[in-house]
């Protein structure tokens, strides 16, 4: 525990968005090195900057022309520090997975930079890039359709080391794979079978298992457990945070269950609609929301206890999430907000700590995306 | 009473054995109430449900034992011409996926009005005037536009609104509800879950509904039964069962839930996996995962025994259990 709370204070310090400190590397022997050297905990070791991500919205057959587009991530700038867990809750469609994937270089992005280690790797390639992409590895939400039904259990771990040959030579990989199956709780006889002889919870630690193979230093996971039973979602969580420190991991953890989500994380960040809304540890952001939607988010989770049931404060909002292809002026909640005004509707608020809260010693002093940033305390509303 | 499942049984026969999905499940529902199914994926939870509805796939589906009384009538003997017109007029059920669930092809006005061509014998043009007022009544907006409309061109809240409004159409007595919020987003689903327990009130319905969510039961439901590997393991009145479980599934499911005090610790987590249905282990079916298995765990069935005088529970030791909740 005292060492837990030692994190947690180091992290409380530690700002969304610091100075980055870009590395120039003339060659890419030099950016390798500068991608192998090790990071501090605690130090930033991927800075989001900007990051935008219009997916193109086309019209005609023969000749295509663009008439619009769907912004899925429209300017997030976040920093992860080196062993912490990074939440990012929102509901469907807010572009939580879209950062993932830009993050994994699965997609690329628009505009804006992600760096690694001071390097921009929306920009880096060769030797380079192939590094950065085995320090940075993901886990999938459907542990069903993420793993080849045609491969073993062995051939899928073990599939990671035929790109990155210098991780593990031929002769070790076996053992390796098999070592890799242990530290994930499963039986390392279980080389050879198959994923359809794994139940759901096993399937999600081979795919663990799989994120491991290459000893990255940023594992995404999206969603890693909300295909799971309830009874088997904890003894994942239980293993993700085990592995954490034993290896030292840092996690990117985006889920819509926020309960889960404050369990793991540090900190956490609320999107909507392509956008931040509000980022800062899980007490300021559970306990202290200042921006409006994650009050209504928040308030919707049912709580499991009966006795809550009256007395609760529940924000129910209502209609739907706008549409990205064509967002809202201004603030992106605006249309589904109770505090609206005109101001709302022309000035597209910042992510920056609340006017109100500069230089005061609250846990509400954190970022949020808001003109009209005020406390409200939903979750104990009672 | 309104409806009464009694020692209903059910197995589904395959080429690889015989699953008994459900092994002697007895619940019921009053006008009014909402019973909460608690159970985890393969607890029989949806089977149980299917059987009352009787829209099981028969084979390799076969209920082997049992009776399902609504409104004292068994459903069990009824001829299917008879269950025909329970089914949708009397009772409803409300499916998880609204997507797969309502017809790409036909427009949502033609789907929802079929209830009352089919049911009520009413005119093309009636049956489209009672799908607006339908629409209406579960919130969907610009419903005169919107009943025109294909299920695609709706939103996941809205799909799942015209679920809803399907299900009520002929005012049914009974709604049994299949993870209706499940595929939403908590906005959404506080939502849905709201005009439910608003249009349950108005129309004095039961309802069933089969969750994997304990936030969700604890908001609205008024009795809760846990099911685990195809039987009730404890039934009681929602207060009762958050407060303390006097089952030992019940106690890990509900321990499993993250909690604001046990930021940092390792989660409780129930060990093992959920056994497989062609093979349930002798004895009590959970006792390979639980905390309190004695001898006696691995022989005999644990009955249903009376904890008090609304209350459930098979364990041997539920008297520990709820001792030390």
């Amino acid at each position: 525990m005292a060492e837990l709370s030692k994190k947690d204070e180091a992290v409380d310090a530690t700002p969304n968005v610091t100075e980055v400190e870009t590395v120039d590397a003339a060659t890419a022997e030099e950016a390798v090195a500068a991608i192998e050297a090790p990071v501090e905990r605690g130090e930033p070791i991927l800075q989001v900057r900007n990051l935008v991500k219009h997916f193109p919205l086309t019209q005609g057959i023969l000749f295509k022309k663009q008439v619009g587009a769907v912004k899925a991530v429209d300017g997030v700038s976040f920093d992860l520090y080196q062993g912490e867990t990074l939440g990012i809750v929102g509901e469907s469609g807010c572009g939580k997975s879209t950062v993932a994937k830009l993050l994994m270089m699965l997609e690329s992005a628009t505009a804006g930079e992600v760096f690694y280690k001071g390097q921009d790797i929306t920009k880096l390639s060769g030797r380079a890039l192939k590094a950065v992409r085995r320090n940075i590895q993901m886990v999938f939400q459907d542990p069903y359709t993420s793993l080849n039904p045609r491969m073993t259990v062995g051939d899928i771990i073990g599939e990671p080391f035929d790109i990155h040959p210098e991780v593990a030579p031929k002769g070790d990989r076996r053992k390796k794979v098999q070592d890799l199956l242990d530290v994930v709780g499963l039986n390392p006889e279980y080389i050879n079978r198959y994923p359809h002889q794994f139940s759901g919870g096993q399937r999600q630690r081979i795919g663990i298992a799989r994120g491991l193979a290459l000893n990255p230093e940023i594992i995404i996971c999206d969603e890693p457990v909300s295909a799971l039973d309830v009874s088997v979602q904890a003894q994942v969580i239980n293993l993700m945070e085990k592995l954490q420190d034993e290896f030292n991991l840092s996690y990117i953890f985006i889920a819509h269950d926020l309960s889960i989500v404050r369990h793991i994380s540090d900190r956490v960040g609320v999107m909507y609609l392509g956008k931040m809304a509000e980022i800062g540890t899980d007490t300021q952001i559970y306990d202290h929301p200042t921006h409006p939607y994650t009050q209504a988010l928040l308030s919707a989770v049912p709580v499991p206890d009966p006795e809550s049931r009256e007395g609760r404060e529940r924000i129910i909002l209502t209609g739907d999430v706008p549409s990205p292809a064509n967002p809202p002026s201004g603030c992106r909640f605006r249309t589904r907000c109770w505090k609206a005004e005109d101001k709302c509707a022309t000035e597209v608020p910042l992510l920056a700590i609340p006017q109100r809260f500069v230089g005061k010693d609250t846990p509400a002093a954190h970022e949020s995306a808001c003109h009209f940033a005020e406390e409200k305390d939903v979750v104990h509303a009672a | 009473m309104l409806l009464e499942v009694r020692d209903l049984q059910v197995e589904f026969r395959t080429r690889d054995g015989v699953a008994k999905a459900v092994n002697g499940v007895t619940y019921e529902v009053d006008a009014g109430e909402t019973l909460a199914v608690l159970g985890e994926s393969g607890s029989g939870k949806s089977v149980t449900a299917q059987a009352i509805m009787g829209i099981l796939d028969m084979p390799p589906g076969k209920i082997t034992g049992g009776e399902i009384l609504f409104q004292g009538k068994d459903l069990l003997k009824m001829k299917e011409d008879e269950r025909r017109k329970v089914r949708g007029a009397e009772m409803a059920m409300i499916f998880q996926d609204a997507l797969s669930s309502l017809n790409p092809v036909l427009s949502v006005g033609d789907q929802l009005g079929e209830m009352f061509i089919v049911h009520r014998g009413m005119s093309k043009k009636d049956a489209r005037a009672k799908s607006i007022e339908l629409m209406d009544r579960v919130r969907i907006p610009a419903a005169k536009e919107r009943v025109s409309q294909y299920p695609h061109q709706f939103s996941g809240g809205m799909r799942q609104r015209i679920m809803i409004a399907m299900a009520l159409a002929l005012e049914p007595a009974l709604i049994i509800a299949d993870e209706p919020t499940t595929a939403l987003d908590v906005t959404v689903q506080a939502q849905v879950m709201d005009l439910l327990a608003e249009l349950q009130r108005e129309l004095n319905m039961g309802l069933i509904l089969i969750t994997h969510d304990l936030g969700v039961v604890a908001d609205v439901a008024d009795k809760i039964a846990v099911m685990y590997a195809g039987r009730i393991v404890e039934r009681a009145p929602v207060h009762d069962i958050y407060k303390a479980p006097a089952h030992p599934y019940t106690k890990g499911l509900l321990e499993s839930i993250p909690r604001l005090d046990q930021k940092g610790q390792e989660l409780y987590a129930i060990k093992g996996l959920p056994p497989n249905l062609m093979a349930i282990p002798p004895g009590c079916a959970f006792n390979p995962r639980c905390p309190r298995a004695q001898d006696v765990c691995r022989t005999d069935v644990p009955p249903l025994a009376q904890v008090s005088e609304d209350r459930q529970s098979a364990c041997h030791f539920w008297k520990e259990t709820l001792r030390d909740a």
